[in-house]
């Protein structure tokens, strides 16, 4: 209630993130002591070669990839679900977008609808299929994910062959490129980079400012926060549960359509066997270290990104890029454990604070009395 | 909700682990090498070579270490110095481009692009650094007066090995394993199909690959192949060619398993393959990704770069097949006179 309160849970809140960077630090700086790695000029590398107005516009590109993919594993989270399955979904998403959207011709705002309505389209149904198993037959949504992410392999694969074009005297093989008026126009944002940002950084934005009012603002969101607390006392206050899982389970797939939509519509034009695989992982672990937050999400997945793109220069310079992924996994692993820990600590000392109170209330009360 | 998240990070924690003990093995050699590479020559004006591997990089017993092994030629009988960079697993391409520039902008001439996953980065990063030669391998696409294409005509090698396992089945049934299901791997299954024909048109062939792209681990996955191989082994074949990187080594042990015979792939796996399981490979396609790299490299510190395609087929010794193991000494003169048809055009080897 007080103010000096409130500003104890500030700093476990602002202390909870720095705690993890610290410790992922001192780990990471551990592994490439081990590895016979100078740390300092790791670090320097990295933060030299970052820096670079052309690397911060890749930054943000895969960040805004990422942090798509973070929103839509994200929403599944608050709901206790676990959709493993954001990586099928995208891919099956993109494929559908980059087939249909490649065989028609349409004015350039109406194409790009049109992509972009197809891949929310195939990312939902996708996951509706696990949505359907769980309500109807009970399966986990883990294991229904994680194997419909090997068969949208599988089903990619077969049907790429059936739409494929041919690239002369190339062992590759993908999609008819969109046209022109399929071309997501880029945003020249940071001086100094021939690169432009790609124009779906918007689109992630406002799909950012969507996410944090629909869970924190509205009736559904209120529901779907409270399932993923207490699935017995949400029912109690009359939320239909299956109802909310259908739901939450097509957002997630209605976003993770998005996921491949920057790549496609501002980068590659076409779906081909090179197209990036894994981004649904990626945001797994971005949704972790985010904390399911929009805002918190935004600076996982540029951290995230910035190693990732960073760590191409570590190759050229004799340290083993592998590093990245072991920051990236200590930083996952960090934040989990040290908000855990963070959180018993604030419960405890909340518990503390209310005994205490508890016993300075009859102390006070023949102060009262006597008044 | 907790629950979840544990769950989540101890599982993804495990994937990021795995993946880098993964990589760990492959990059370890690099520093080490670079280093001994950089200190062996006298400091003349050497070349400096950019390499840039696909997914697997060195180590990966198959495409990206037969590039390998011409590069460490290359260091020691050219006294070159070289810098290799390899891709992640699922990256974009703008990562690959990324790659191109670092190797280009520290300096190194020619780069050198291993893999048809390249193609765009190598026809983009060439256009912008017109004073830099650059190669490319398994692919034709990516043109410029700055690019050489490396081709391989696995079809043709295949095609021999495919004739060498149809003389040498007594069951009249044989099998073929591609790692991965991709237009260049079809090449492989065409050529060995053909050959196989050539000499028996009635012969049974089976056929399987290991994975779908994008994943790509059918290359590397030893555990798919020795399973694959072990069914077609129980159907009644009695040779499998193993198209399919480091997953051959399973074809192998299922093949000592069930008293069988099997083809190696890309270099003489007689004499790479575990020592256990050599007396099992009767021939290797051998595709000559260590001499394409090689001769390039001669060529580059000579100072000759002709841009285009350089085809290694027969006829260039590009591709071929291998005879250490003496298995197929007997059938040698029927190999060879296929192969003297081929080169002279009698035999057109099949694509797909």
């Amino acid at each position: 209630m007080s103010p000096r309160v409130d500003l104890r849970r500030l700093v476990l809140a602002i202390g909870a993130p720095v705690l993890a960077i610290i410790f992922a630090s001192l780990v990471t700086a551990l592994v490439l002591v081990a590895a016979g790695d100078p740390v300092w000029s790791t670090v320097t590398t990295l933060w030299d070669y970052g820096s670079q107005p052309r690397t911060i516009a890749l930054t943000l590109n895969q960040g805004t990839t990422y942090y798509l993919s973070a929103l839509a594993v994200a929403i599944g989270f608050r709901m206790n679900l676990f959709n493993i399955g954001v990586d099928g979904q995208y891919r099956a998403a993109a494929f559908a977008a980059a087939a249909i959207g490649g065989a028609v011709s349409l004015p350039k705002p109406l194409h790009l609808l049109l992509i972009v309505a197809v891949a929310v389209a195939v990312g939902a149904m996708w996951a509706s299929i696990a949505a359907v198993l769980k309500v109807t037959r009970g399966v986990s949504e883990v294991i229904s994910t994680i194997m419909l992410n090997a068969i949208a392999t599988a089903l990619i694969a077969y049907l790429l062959r059936k739409v494929k074009v041919d690239v002369a005297g190339s062992n590759n093989i993908g999609t008819k490129p969109l046209p022109e008026s399929g071309h997501f126009p880029g945003i020249p944002l940071i001086p100094g980079s021939t690169l432009d940002v790609y124009g779906f950084l918007v689109v992630a934005v406002l799909a950012g400012i969507a996410y944090s009012v629909l869970l924190g603002r509205t009736r559904f969101g209120f529901d779907l926060r409270a399932t993923g607390r207490s699935q017995s006392a949400a029912v109690a206050s009359g939320v239909d549960v299956k109802r909310m899982v259908i739901v939450s389970m097509l957002l997630s797939g209605a976003i993770a359509g998005l996921v491949g939509m920057p790549q496609l519509l501002g980068s590659s034009y076409s779906y081909s066997l090179d197209f990036p695989a894994g981004l649904g992982f990626t945001g797994i672990a971005i949704a972790l270290v985010g904390r399911n937050n929009a805002v918190g999400m935004v600076f996982a997945a540029l951290l995230f990104s910035f190693l990732d793109v960073s760590s191409v220069i570590l190759d050229i310079n004799d340290i083993s890029k592998e590093i990245v992924l072991i920051m990236q996994g200590t930083i996952v692993l960090s934040v989990v454990v040290v908000y855990e820990l963070v959180r018993r600590y604030g419960i405890a000392a909340e518990q503390r604070r209310v005994s205490r109170e508890l016993t300075r209330t009859p102390a006070s009360e023949p102060e009262g009395a006597r008044a | 909700m907790r629950r979840v998240t544990t769950f989540a990070a101890a599982l993804l924690t495990g994937a990021l682990a795995l993946t880098a003990c993964g990589g760990s093995s492959t990059s370890q050699t690099s520093p080490a090498d670079s280093s001994s590479g950089s200190s062996s020559a006298p400091a003349k004006s050497k070349l400096k070579v950019g390499l840039a591997y696909d997914i697997g990089g060195r180590g990966d017993q198959s495409f990206n270490d037969s590039a390998a092994a011409g590069l460490d030629k290359a260091k020691a009988d050219l006294g070159i110095e070289a810098k290799e960079a390899e891709a992640s697993a699922g990256e974009a391409d703008s990562a690959k481009e990324e790659r191109l520039r670092a190797l280009a902008g520290a300096g190194f001439n020619p780069v050198i692009a291993v893999g048809f996953a390249y193609s765009g980065a190598v026809a983009k990063v060439a256009k912008e650094n017109p004073d830099i030669h650059f190669a490319i391998i398994d692919d034709a696409n990516a043109a410029g007066p700055n690019i050489t294409n490396l081709l391989f005509a696995e079809n043709q090698g295949s095609f021999l090995v495919g004739a060498a396992a149809a003389l040498k089945s007594t069951k009249k049934n044989i099998g073929f394993i591609g790692g991965v299901d991709v237009p260049l791997i079809h090449k492989f299954q065409a050529g060995y199909e053909a050959g196989a024909k050539a000499v028996d048109p009635s012969i049974k062939i089976q056929s399987k690959y290991l994975t779908q792209p994008p994943d790509f681990s059918g290359f590397g996955a030893p555990d798919k192949g020795k399973t694959a191989a072990a069914g077609m082994y129980d159907a009644g074949a009695d040779v499998v060619f193993a198209a399919a990187g480091g997953s051959g080594a399973g074809v192998f042990e299922a093949a000592k398993t069930a008293g069988t015979k099997a083809i190696g792939v890309d270099s003489d796996q007689y004499k790479t393959a575990d020592p256990a399981v050599r007396s099992v490979i009767l021939t290797s396609m051998l595709k000559k990704v260590d001499v394409a790299v090689f001769d390039f490299i001669k060529s580059a510190t000579e100072g000759t770069y002709t841009p285009g395609p350089r085809i290694y087929d027969l006829k260039a010794n590009g591709v071929d097949y291998s005879t250490s193991g003496g298995q197929v000494d007997d059938i040698k003169d029927k190999l060879d006179a296929f192969k003297q048809k081929i080169i002279s055009g009698e035999i057109t080897v099949p694509e797909k």
